[in-house]
């Protein structure tokens, strides 16, 4: 066999990551206490897929790894042995060591495999301490049934193997299956060539071969018909173990139990492989999946677009007057056909939340242990959809937000006891879509947050004043601000001091803001709003001095035309503005972006008031035009980040436009005023509470 | 000297490289031929605020949306009003981590001349308009200098700083000179 076995190394590795996913899944449904079969299953053909390709690969760190696993999970499978804690503890580690592994091997390293044998050894040490505790279980139906049955010694086994012609057809090679077996031990085979037909109706594609096959080698059956798994329907299969002359009726008696035993375990493994294949947990990788049917909507799109395009053309090359009513219709259509189109590709991107939610009881199982917390995870609304891109970027702050429930939200066992609360603590995550937004939620029933402590430690880091009345709200708002933290210890897990802020400046960055509701001993609440995409928006467009700019329509409250008499100044260089009870500090663009350096005449100039999470802030512009759909091109791809401005769009007239960043137009302004950067962004913060 | 314009031999050696000139103030500048996706003519950019001055701005590139570079401006020329004959040429460069489209603004864009390995000189010291860094090679072809530009270097220091992604003040960018 000379095949180029690289190009299925890609797939292999795709695959294999894609399995050990769907094993941790599984192994964590076990650690919660239900010892489904289908599970063990599941996790069994996950490993026994990267055992195979992985000896395919040559990878045999990782075949010889799995292949201990496999015989623990076969234990497990046929009831030998239980699913206890401590066992599927290890193989949770067991998974994260073949993760790396495959990961080294896959960017082409030598993988340190230390990890992996010290780790073997004590999967190793696992299955035979189960196996001497089933021997014992099952010894005493052997006993009632066959006597002394357990004496005979197998000492090898003869194997007859006729795969049916379209074998080779579903995929598998007889090759590779025959030296498989011949790792097992001393094997001696006999090829019958009789079914071979003349060459003339020789079928290239089709296996005429069979095999006798003698192995020496004291192994269990299990092992031999592990080799054959995938080929059971497609083959004549006859094991026949080979023993130490024993008594004739006993060895009869026993094969036909093994021989029903095997029947039985048929029916169920046919099964499982349908059951595997239905619920195989999503993963996510850099490839999208994207089903037929949305690609056939799209196709049928296109072929509408190059209806109202010929229509169009058509219109285009005798045009007169009166056929303008037609060319509007036409027009009016290629619209709604671009619309849809544009619909239909972004729908492709539109991922289910699943797959952000999917690492989190892997990580709550883990985190809870460290912290001897007992914790159950509950997610809602995994079907709710958002773009790939944005899903990608909320996954940090997601996994802190969850930590952060977990260490600072949650009680200790006693302390729940104490408060009359189960033992168990609830983390929930949630997720739902409120018009062009995705609302995600994480949630704990813990202690909630204490309003008192949270204001104690903002007035001693100098975040607020003792005077100051602040409702709930701002209160707990004042966490998400940098270098808070209420944790009294500083845990391994969060706590350093950094943390929430930075939660909070990722979500601004995706356009998003962040909520808290919580109420004292009842629990707490994140609340993340996010966009739907960050492909297009709905702008507004407006012009400062004779440029173009584009604020996202959803972060706009109202605009207005300033009266000189709700404008004051404070300080040297803020200025705000009273709109009804609110205090709002003036943005003056043409001033941030350096555009006229000459102070504008406030009167009646047009202010469009955004909004960023709960804070207000007003843009100064020159001349409001329209509002329409963009789509949002990086700046960053040929040039750089720029403060300020979230992005680049390409207008009607193919001229391009600015997008705004309010959050770093923020940023930008506060750091134009004082070179004190944050302290000074508190400070103006202040101003607007105070004043209220 | 012994280099020779292709158009006359139309036979490319194996130690020539090809080069696009374009006039900056009188003097003739080079750049490896490959760089060049396409030359256009000068149409009107966004300005991008807060930007180095040398940044004339963005256009849209069938799509794209690509920084154009004013390079007088850039080597310390005195600037002059784009005209007809002002030509963009969009460079196209590995970057420090990816590929980056940007246009050059140019006096005029001038030969196609392919130079052998032998008949570049390198660059003496001196103190010019331009930083002397960004000077690869020196070649003569017709008695004519030509100073042929390491674009990449140009662009990937003398542009963009190396932290390019940190979220640094964008004034700070490139007065390293």
């Amino acid at each position: 066999m000379s095949v180029d076995l690289d190009q299925f190394k890609g797939i292999f590795f795709e695959e294999s990551f894609e399995n050990l996913d769907a094993m941790e899944t599984g192994l964590l449904a076990l650690s919660e206490g239900e010892t489904d079969l289908e599970t063990v299953n599941t996790i069994f053909r996950g490993a026994h897929s990267i055992k195979g390709g992985g000896a395919a690969f040559g990878f045999d760190v990782v075949s010889s790894f799995t292949h201990v696993m496999e015989e623990l999970l076969d234990k497990m499978r046929n009831g030998e042995m239980e699913a206890d804690f401590a066992s599927v503890n290890i193989l949770l580690e067991s998974v994260d060591v073949l993760r790396e592994l495959l990961k080294a091997f896959q960017d082409g390293l030598e993988p340190d495999d230390q990890r992996a044998l010290a780790l073997k050894l004590k999967l190793e040490e696992i299955r035979d301490g189960a196996s001497g505790v089933s021997e014992i279980a099952t010894d005493s139906q052997i006993e009632v049934e066959a006597g002394d049955t357990r004496d005979e010694e197998i000492i090898g086994w003869t194997i007859h193997f006729l795969p049916y012609e379209n074998l080779l057809q579903t995929g598998n090679d007889p090759s590779l299956m025959l030296r498989e077996l011949a790792c097992l031990g001393e094997m001696s085979l006999q090829v019958h060539t009789q079914r071979i037909p003349p060459l003339a109706e020789m079928d290239p594609e089709k296996c005429y071969l069979s095999w006798d096959i003698e192995l020496k080698a004291p192994v269990e059956r299990d092992a031999i018909t592990e080799i054959f798994e995938w080929v059971e329907d497609d083959c004549d299969l006859d094991i026949q173990p080979v023993v130490q002359p024993v008594e004739r009726r006993k060895m009869e008696r026993r094969d036909e139990e093994r021989r029903t035993g095997e029947g039985a375990g048929l029916e169920r493994r046919k099964e499982d492989r349908r059951a595997v294949g239905k619920d195989a947990a999503p993963a996510p990788s850099a490839t999208i999946r994207v089903s037929t049917e949305r690609i056939d909507e799209i196709i049928d799109m296109v072929g509408e677009l190059v209806i109202t395009q010929s229509m169009l053309s058509q219109l285009g090359e005798d045009l007169d007057l009166a056929k303008l009513e037609k060319l509007r219709e036409g027009l009016e259509q290629l619209e709604r056909n671009s619309r849809e189109l544009q619909e239909g590709v972004m729908s492709i991107r539109m991922q289910p939340i699943s797959f952000a939610f999917n690492r989190f009881p892997r990580m709550v199982h883990d985190v809870s242990q460290k912290l001897s917390k007992q914790i159950r995870l509950e997610t809602s609304g995994e079907d709710t959809e958002m773009d790939k891109t944005v899903m990608e970027k909320i996954n940090d702050p997601l996994v802190h937000l969850v930590r952060n429930s977990i260490d600072h939200g949650l009680e200790t066992p006693n302390e729940r006891l104490e408060a009359g609360k189960e033992e168990e603590g609830i983390v929930r995550l949630n997720a739902y879509h409120q018009g062009s937004f995705v609302i995600i939620e994480v949630s704990d029933d813990g202690s909630g947050l204490d309003r008192e402590r949270i204001f104690t430690k903002a007035v001693e880091r100098g975040l607020v004043k003792e005077s100051d009345e602040l409702s709930d709200d701002q209160v707990f708002r004042l966490l998400l601000e940098a270098g808070f933290s209420t944790a009294e210890q500083v845990s391994d897990l969060s706590g350093r001091g950094v943390g929430l802020d930075v939660v909070r400046k990722n979500i601004e960055g995706l356009g998003g803001s962040i909520d808290i509701r919580s109420e004292l001993g009842v629990g707490t609440t994140f609340a993340i709003r996010l966009p739907l995409t960050l492909a297009v928006l709905d702008g507004q467009l407006f012009k400062v001095g004779n440029d173009t700019f584009i604020l996202p329509l959803s972060s706009i409250v109202e605009s207005l035309q300033m009266d000189q008499k709700c404008i004051s100044g404070v300080a040297s260089d803020i200025e705000l503005y009273r709109l009804r009870d609110e205090y709002i500090p003036i943005i003056d663009l043409s001033k941030t972006f350096s555009i006229n350096e000459n102070p504008k005449n406030m009167e009646n100039a047009l202010l469009v008031v955004v909004e960023l999470g709960e804070r207000h802030v007003g843009l100064l512009i020159d001349e409001l035009l329209g509002q329409q759909q963009v789509v949002i091109k990086s700046l960053e791809t040929n040039y750089q980040r720029v403060t300020g401005i979230s992005g680049a769009t390409i207008l009607g007239d193919g001229t391009v436009s600015l997008i705004l960043d309010v959050a770093g137009l923020i940023e930008m302004s506060h750091l134009d005023q004082n070179n004190g950067g944050k302290q000074q962004k508190m400070t103006n913060n202040n101003l607007v509470l105070q004043e209220q | 000297m012994e280099a020779v314009k292709e158009r006359e031999t139309g036979i490319a050696d194996v130690n020539e490289n090809q080069y696009l000139t374009f006039m900056l103030s009188g003097e003739e500048y080079g750049v490896d031929i490959l760089t060049v996706q396409e030359l256009r003519g000068w149409e009107d950019a966004t300005p991008i605020p807060n930007s180095p001055s040398f940044v004339s701005g963005i256009i849209n590139l069938r799509g794209v949306v690509v920084p154009i570079i004013n390079l007088r401006d850039r080597f310390g020329l005195e600037n002059r009003a784009f005209d007809a004959t002002t030509v963009v040429i969009i460079v196209k460069l590995a970057g420090n981590d990816r590929e980056r489209v940007l246009g050059i603004v140019v006096d005029a864009v001038s030969e196609v001349y392919s130079i052998s390995g032998s008949d570049l000189k390198p660059p003496p010291d001196m103190d010019g308009a331009i930083s002397i860094e960004f000077v690869k090679h020196l070649a003569t072809i017709d008695n004519k200098m030509i100073i042929l530009l390491d674009i990449n270097r140009l662009i990937n220091e003398g542009i963009f700083s190396k932290k390019e992604t940190a979220d640094l003040d964008v004034h700070e960018i490139s007065v390293e000179e």
